[in-house]
């Protein structure tokens, strides 16, 4: 079974969201998704500045075996993307929830509530 | 018979299982007025001797002429040795295969056709090659609009003095998508890309400057002020050029201090007969940083379970098995046999002997240019350095000129008037390559001297042959 921290919020496409308190939120995939994703071998990443819309393509996540779009789960401008991944995409693979892929200034941070919690997102990995 | 497999009864039960009439209505969505009808005109078939007995026929109509014809394909010799190889069991296949556990040797040869192309070209990755020159063209303008994502720019400059075809085939294959190619204009009096029509576009948000070189007219560009001038204004570098010259200039990946980004054109210089027009190939490569951005196939070394050496394709998640609609390879078929040859085709002739050749051309050139200068009423058009082949003024019609040197078996060049009217009815583009002779081009002197003494002495058009 994946492991799904208590304290994050996540969506249907399989992206967590960590409120970093301070109107930015740290977004990543789950320990599902790298699960069924196998060995990353990069990551394309948003560009910093670019102004995101909820269920907006913005990344991309390719293993040996599948490419995946990565959705923006809320509204509101890149403030940083995480370059190391450029180069070390397996960290996503070792500690998915260490690893994030962007960070996103919220327009909107009461959007947060809309999010599932671990025990919603669960159902949805379970079901998959 | 043909080569159907299904019989009547199989096709009807799998129409009546989908509900449809006939194979017929399964094309319903295309208007009737594209579609090529019966083809009446084409009569019945024949055996192989008469097929083959026409074929002759054929050939011994074109006979064989001296070909001074450049203008995008060009007459080179290619060593026996090359289609000999290329054509055996083993290599015999246009495509890439995709079962590395089966097709090690091919998979070897496309590496190493990657290996010697990035290593001419002086950039960081080839593809396993596309269809043709112009089509890798579009293909580096489709890539360079999905790269250039800080703007999302789907603006490209394209200088007119890029080969016509090039063009066409970018226009067509790209005019669809929103893409604006926006015509660069050449300088009169030089043939290079106007530099002053340039420079209205600095600081405009456009994705790519494509660079040829050498251009459609042999003039040698100034190719690091354009692609530092690209680079210098936010957009990416595409080069096009002639694979084999690439031996003696300085490669795309070298000009100004970054290179370009891009670089492309048509591998028929490296190996492939003239045939009429095809098949030849297109070659492409990039930096690094774009590789995900690449159209096509690339072959990748790798090592096996036990350590191994071994080949396989690498970077399958650009393509569309993988990406779907989101691929950017969408297109993974190449000309797999074309690039065999030219495989072989380099590795025989090595770093050394294409450099042999592409000089022995351009001596070729200089000395052709010299005998017809020399005639006193044929000049230069334009005064920009000249690689390899280059623009003539005549003093009368070149589509004449042409006609009365054909008929002495003498194919004089390509005639601009159809793609550049701006040039008049008199300009003529010739090339020489190493299979010209002194002989071959002292011949081409003497007809070219007599069509103008026939004009002199106001003789009638249609000249007799005087030989």
């Amino acid at each position: 079974m994946s492991n799904i921290p208590e304290n994050l919020k996540y969506t249907k496409s399989h992206e967590w969201v960590k409120d970093e308190g301070d109107g930015t939120v740290s977004i990543g995939i789950s320990d599902h998704a790298q699960e069924l994703l196998g060995d990353l071998v990069f990551v394309e990443l948003p560009e910093a500045g670019a102004s995101l819309s909820a269920g907006s393509e913005c990344a991309v996540v390719e293993s040996v075996k599948a490419a995946s779009d990565v959705y923006s789960p809320v509204d509101g401008d890149v403030v940083e993307v995480n370059e190391e991944l450029a180069d070390t995409p397996e960290n996503i693979n070792q500690a998915p929830y260490d690893a994030w892929i962007f960070k996103v200034k919220l327009s909107d941070p009461s959007q947060l509530d809309g999010l599932l919690d671990a025990q919603a997102y669960q159902t949805i990995a379970e079901d998959d | 018979m043909p080569f159907i497999p299904h019989t009547e009864e199989e096709t009807r039960e799998m129409l009546d299982a989908i509900g449809a009439d006939s194979i017929d209505e399964l094309f319903d969505e295309i208007p009737h007025n594209l579609r090529c009808g019966d083809l009446a005109t084409l009569g019945p078939g024949l055996w192989e001797q008469e097929i083959s007995q026409l074929m002759q026929e054929k050939a011994r109509s074109d006979g064989q002429p001296l070909c001074f014809i450049g203008a995008g394909a060009y007459d080179h010799h290619v060593p026996a040795a090359v289609w000999q190889l290329a054509t055996r069991g083993e290599f015999y296949t246009a495509y890439t295969p995709y079962q590395a556990e089966a097709s090690q040797g091919t998979l070897q040869l496309l590496y190493e056709y990657q290996s010697m192309m990035t290593e001419l070209m002086a950039m960081e990755v080839s593809n396993a090659s596309l269809y043709d020159g112009a089509s890798a063209l579009a293909e580096a303008v489709l890539m360079a609009v999905r790269a250039h994502r800080k703007s999302k720019s789907r603006r490209i400059l394209l200088p007119r003095s890029l080969h016509p075809h090039y063009r066409a085939t970018v226009h067509t294959l790209v005019k669809n998508q929103g893409i604006e190619l926006v015509e660069l204009a050449y300088d009169g009096s030089t043939g290079q890309i106007d530099q002053n029509d340039l420079e209205k576009y600095r600081n405009e948000d456009f994705a790519a400057l494509v660079i040829p070189q050498p251009n459609f007219f042999g003039v040698l560009e100034d190719t690091d002020w354009l692609t530092g001038w690209s680079h210098d204004n936010g957009m990416l570098a595409i080069g096009v050029v002639n694979p084999l010259l690439m031996s003696i200039l300085a490669p795309p990946g070298t000009w100004a201090e970054t290179g370009v980004d891009i670089a492309c054109g048509d591998g028929q210089p490296l190996g492939a007969p003239l045939s009429s027009g095809g098949p030849y190939f297109g070659f492409m490569c990039c930096t690094q940083k774009l590789v995900r951005q690449m159209p096509g196939r690339i072959i990748g070394r790798t090592v096996d379970l036990d350590g191994k050496q071994g080949f396989a394709l690498t970077l399958q998640a650009r393509e569309q098995h993988i990406r779907r609609s989101k691929a950017t390879s969408n297109i993974c078929t190449n000309q797999g046999l074309m690039v065999t040859a030219a495989t072989i085709h380099m590795s025989l002739m090595g770093a050394d002997g294409l450099a042999r050749v592409a000089r022995k051309c351009h001596r070729n050139l200089n000395l052709l240019k010299e005998k017809l200068t020399a005639l006193g009423e044929i000049e230069p058009l334009f005064s920009g350095p000249a690689f390899h082949e280059t623009v003539l003024r005549l003093p009368l019609e070149a589509k004449r000129v042409l006609r009365t040197l054909a008929a002495h078996n003498v194919l004089g060049g390509y005639d601009l008037s159809r793609h550049y009217p701006e040039l008049g009815d008199n300009a003529l583009l010739v090339c020489a390559t190493e299979n010209r002779s002194a002989q071959d081009m002292d011949k081409y002197r003497l007809k070219m001297e007599q069509v103008l003494a026939s004009r002199r002495q106001g003789a009638c058009a249609t000249m007799a042959k005087f030989d």
